[in-house]
């Protein structure tokens, strides 16, 4: 411990004038999704109210991951703030490596975060992570394209009209694909979203006993429901795309219909970035008429790790950056459809707000997913297009990349679900259950 | 020749480098000896204790190992075949007197200073993206259906964008050594009037020799651990998961340290089959 | 070198050589001509390549959202430290091996070679919680003593390859005039080994320059280089292909005009003593 103590105190000589500046800044980890470089925008008004300073570690989704990871599982303590998901905030707050988000003051109103995203974020109560931002997944289509098909959008459509609907709308020609859905290999990416389709075919990861059930007629339904649509009327090389891809696919026009985050309807809508922005419409995620939809839960969330020097301070920022006022402070400079969505009931009863088109599909889309109840079978797991243990991350990736493969057209659906069901197995009986 | 004096001081110049390897080998090998037996996973609160060889056996006996090894020697023997067979006729045109050949050289060598993110995030976005590629445009100009590159022919991208980093490296330790070969040998064959063929297999090639086992050491080396390329683009997916990204995902992915630590054994194993083959061939040539 | 070539040849070969060359710097050049098209520009299609309306737009956007002369210094610090680090111990080792070389020399050269290919990924955890216990997360120094450890093989090797070539006589000549080790190394090795040491430090300079996981993984603000930044720009949402090229072309440049600059000492560099 001494030596330990006194090669800490020789570095930190060595970096006075970094050490000195650390004194008042936070280090604060972060992704690089549109909203998040925003807020850095805004920093210099946090610094401006209260003297701390912010420095900003901005990393792309899997560096941040693995980044954020490595520090917190080793307490490597790098990092006064780190942005994570809903999957990770329930299980590091398990371990206790998070500060509980409690005594947070009067006018942040912790009550007023929306109940599914509170939920999301907290263990056994205690809410570990303050949401910057939350989502769940909707479709969003071309309402022209629609309709020169002769078509027309359901509210709450199933998964039979999408694919007819999806025939009909795709036009070769004029490069025009009917739907782009995910095909990308990584759980957050594709394993997302065929994780949240499975469960609106009845499907589960698994079972009570958690045995793995790729074994099992609904996942091969979903699976080949997924790739004959895809097949017939999906953009080419769709195995590798991923919400980027296709957003700027449906930017550009080429897609008629698109399944994905929520917070992607500001991205479309926005005529300074997207060719179609005034003929987007909005609908809930597809069913089969089993009792759950397609849609999933995320929140990108701001959480503090146990033993930061400078808890106070982070607490103040993370009240800052989460807060009523700072969606106000974007909507005043940037206008309604530009703040960040998803995390606070009062923005959905703001007048002004429900004015933006994509507002009530948000809102519907998220109170219609639960977390604690997300397939038609009883599950043991908490998550819809995750499951919340640690060995889930691994296991979707490995298990997605051989979907990505199937959709490539490198196996059969019958042989990525044998080798998923096997992989999983292993590891879940690894991992000692 | 050198006394006994000199001997021990040359021990002791020595020394520096000798130990700060040895630490560097050492301590992290010793680290992944000792996770390798155990069972560690982060998130499930680390050290869970001893569990004797059951991290190597899991890690071979997955389904994931083989195909690995086997994704490891293709890249590795791919980009080696490439850039050495291009190499060498680079080599050769660049040696011909032409105008501006400085600054052809340039051109040639510029890859090698793109860092590997860098060069597989252009790779992948501006030329093999399906849609919006600059490969897939060529394609449609010419009235094919533009190829899936990271899916469909996932191994050929990535050979191509790991050679495109190589290929300079190559070139410019054969163009030396094609420099130093005496022109008036090669002229007095010209007369002779053999042909190309003829000359480029008992002159040139032979003369090669040494640059030529010398660039496949060096890459080699770099080649048995590149991550970057795969982690951008394909992430491991369709069948470019190589040994070293299967450790990363061992470790990173699925936070099972023992399990990875008993992968980087192997993959040390591996290395040294590799090395000690080379070593082989190298060594004979090295000597001078 | 006096070859003499017709003049339809020599044309024949600037052409094939040029389309050549070209075609091997296309993709950077492509980089470079993305990085000035508004973000629609540069996914159009057809594809447009010089006639658009040339913008700093990305540069300035990219500017605005990193401090890019901080990745830089940070860039130039680690990689110039870790070589300047590297030289210094590897300068008497290379002496040692080339002129008092025993049986065992071509062993510990091969075995030195032989470090670098342990995984990094495998030992990413025990060298994190090393770096933890001697604080040195996030610092320049923990980087530039890893990366010199890392090119420290490449940087024995090439010396050794260039000590060899001094011819034994001079060293004899000076031992003669009764010059002592030190004046040996410093007032006649050095001086004659200056243009290999000039390339060894060029080509190491370059791969600490583009080493991408030790320095992505072991930092955070203060230390964090180049690679770190480009980490930032690698697939954020909706159309980014000309902020990447911008953010790319700023990560690549000040290597790549290094390097041509000095490409002459760099190709005698690299000819690791193959030439001989």
């Amino acid at each position: 411990m001494y030596l330990r103590n006194a090669l800490r105190a020789a570095t930190a000589m060595t970096l006075v004038a970094t050490a000195a500046a650390h004194a008042d800044t936070l280090t604060i980890a972060t992704v690089n999704n549109g909203d998040m470089i925003r807020m850095q925008g805004y920093t210099d008004k946090f610094t401006e109210a209260t003297g701390i300073d912010v420095e900003w570690v901005t990393l792309e989704e899997n560096v941040l991951r693995q980044r954020v990871t490595t520090d917190i599982t080793t307490k490597g303590g790098t990092f006064d703030i780190m942005t994570i998901g809903m999957y990770e905030t329930p299980i590091w707050g398990a371990n206790g490596w998070l500060v509980p988000l409690d005594g947070l003051s009067e006018e942040y109103d912790v009550g007023d975060i929306l109940p599914a995203m509170a939920g999301g974020l907290s263990h056994d109560g205690t809410l570990f992570a303050a949401p910057f931002y939350g989502e769940s997944s909707m479709i969003m289509y071309r309402a022209d394209l629609m309709e020169k098909a002769g078509m027309e959008m359901p509210e709450a459509p199933s998964w039979q009209f999408i694919k007819e609907a999806a025939a009909a709308m795709t036009d070769r020609d004029a490069e025009i694909n009917g739907i782009c859905l995910r095909g990308k290999a990584g759980w957050g990416e594709g394993g997302a979203f065929i994780t949240a389709m499975s469960n609106s075919f009845g499907a589960r990861w698994f079972d009570e006993e958690w045995k793995p059930q790729f074994d099992q007629p609904e996942w091969a339904d979903t699976l080949n429901f997924y790739v004959e649509m895809m097949n017939e009327s999906g953009p080419a090389g769709y195995a590798t795309n991923g919400f980027n891809e296709n957003l700027s696919l449906f930017q550009q026009g080429k897609c008629g219909m698109w399944i994905d985050a929520t917070v992607a309807a500001s991205f479309v809508t926005n005529p300074d970035d997207s060719t179609v922005a005034d003929h987007v419409g909005f609908a809930l995620a597809p069913d089969t008429g089993l009792g759950k939809r397609s849609n999933w839960l995320w929140a990108w969330a701001l959480a503090i790790p146990a033993g930061t020097q400078q808890e106070d301070a982070a607490k103040q920022f993370i009240e800052w950056a989460t807060s009523k006022d700072y969606i106000e402070l974007v909507a005043e400079s940037e206008g309604w459809a530009n703040v960040p969505p998803g995390a606070r009931t009062s923005l959905y009863e703001n007048p002004e707000y429900q004015k933006v088109p994509f507002a009530k599909m948000t809102l519907d889309s998220i109170l219609s997913a639960d977390p604690n109840s997300p397939t038609v079978k009883p599950v043991p797991y908490v998550g819809i297009q995750f499951a919340a243990i640690p060995e889930f991350a691994g296991i979707a990736t490995q298990v997605s990349q051989e979907f990505s493969a199937v959709y490539a057209g490198q196996q059969t659906v019958e042989e990525a679900l044998a080798k998923a069901q096997a992989f999983t197995a292993e590891e879940m009986e690894a991992a000692g259950y | 020749m050198a006394t006994q004096h000199s001997r021990s001081v040359a021990r002791l110049m020595m020394a520096p480098a000798v130990v700060l390897l040895l630490g560097w080998m050492l301590v992290p090998l010793t680290m992944t000896l000792y996770f390798s037996f155990k069972k560690y996973l982060p998130l499930r609160g680390g050290d869970l204790g001893w569990v004797g060889f059951d991290n190597y056996v899991r890690f071979v006996s997955s389904s994931s190992f083989w195909p690995a090894v086997q994704a490891t020697l293709v890249i590795v023997g791919g980009v080696l075949v490439i850039t050495v067979i291009l190499g060498i006729l680079l080599a050769m045109l660049l040696d011909q007197p032409m105008w501006g050949q400085g600054v052809v050289r340039i051109l040639v060598i510029a890859p090698f200073f793109v860092m590997p993110t860098v060069s597989a995030l252009v790779w992948k976005n501006m030329f093999m993206d399906p849609v919006n590629g600059l490969l897939a445009h060529l394609w449609r100009f010419f009235g094919a259906e533009p190829i899936s590159w990271l899916s469909e022919a996932s191994m050929t991208s990535i050979v191509m964008i790991v050679s495109w980093q190589w290929l300079p490296f190559a070139t410019l330790i054969l163009l030396t050594a094609i420099q130093s070969l005496d022109s008036e040998q090669l002229e007095a064959s010209e007369m002779d009037g053999a042909p190309v063929l003829k000359r480029f297999y008992h002159i040139i090639l032979p003369h090669l020799g040494r640059a030529i086992t010398i660039v496949i050491l060096i890459q080699t080396i770099f080649l048995l651990s590149i991550f970057a390329e795969i982690f951008v683009t394909t992430g491991g997916a369709f069948g470019t998961r190589t040994l070293t990204y299967m450790i990363f995902q061992r470790v990173l992915e699925s936070q099972n340290v023992g399990l990875g630590s008993a992968g980087g054994v192997y993959a040390i194993i591996l290395a040294n089959i590799v090395a000690i083959f080379l070593m082989r061939i190298v060594g004979k040539n090295l000597d001078a | 070198m006096a070859r003499t070539v017709t003049t339809q040849r020599k044309t024949l070969n600037t052409a094939l050589a040029w389309a050549v060359g070209l075609l091997i710097f296309f993709p950077i050049l492509w980089t470079i001509l993305t990085s000035f098209k508004t973000e629609a520009q540069a996914i159009a299609s057809p594809p447009i390549f010089l006639n658009f309306d040339w913008t700093l737009e990305n540069y300035a956007i990219v500017q605005e959202r990193s401090d890019y002369m901080r990745f830089l210094w940070n860039s130039v610090i680690i990689a110039g430290g870790s070589t300047v680090l590297g030289v210094i111990v590897a300068i008497p080792a290379a002496w040692a091996m080339a002129f008092v070389p025993s049986k065992r020399t071509k062993d510990i050269l091969l075995w030195m070679l032989s470090t670098k290919m342990l995984p990094a990924v495998g030992v990413l955890y025990p060298i994190y919680l090393l770096f933890i216990q001697l604080g040195l997360l996030d610092s320049r120094g923990g980087l530039v003593v890893v990366l010199m450890l890392i090119n420290l093989p490449i940087i024995v090797w090439m010396l050794y390859t260039y000590f060899r070539e001094i011819p034994g006589e001079i060293l004899e000549a000076a031992r003669m005039d009764g010059a002592t080790l030190k004046e040996e190394i410093l007032y006649i090795l050095t001086p004659m080994a200056i243009p290999g040491i000039a390339s060894t430090v060029l080509l190491n300079f370059i791969l600490a320059w583009n080493e991408a996981f030790w320095t992505l993984n072991l930092t955070a603000v203060d230390a964090a280089p180049l690679t770190a930044f480009i980490a930032s720009y690698s697939s954020p949402e909706g159309l980014f292909f000309a902020k990447l090229s911008a953010a790319s072309t700023m990560a690549i440049a000040p290597i790549l005009i290094l390097g041509w600059f000095s490409q002459k000492q760099l190709v005698r560099g690299l000819t690791f003593g193959a030439v001989k």
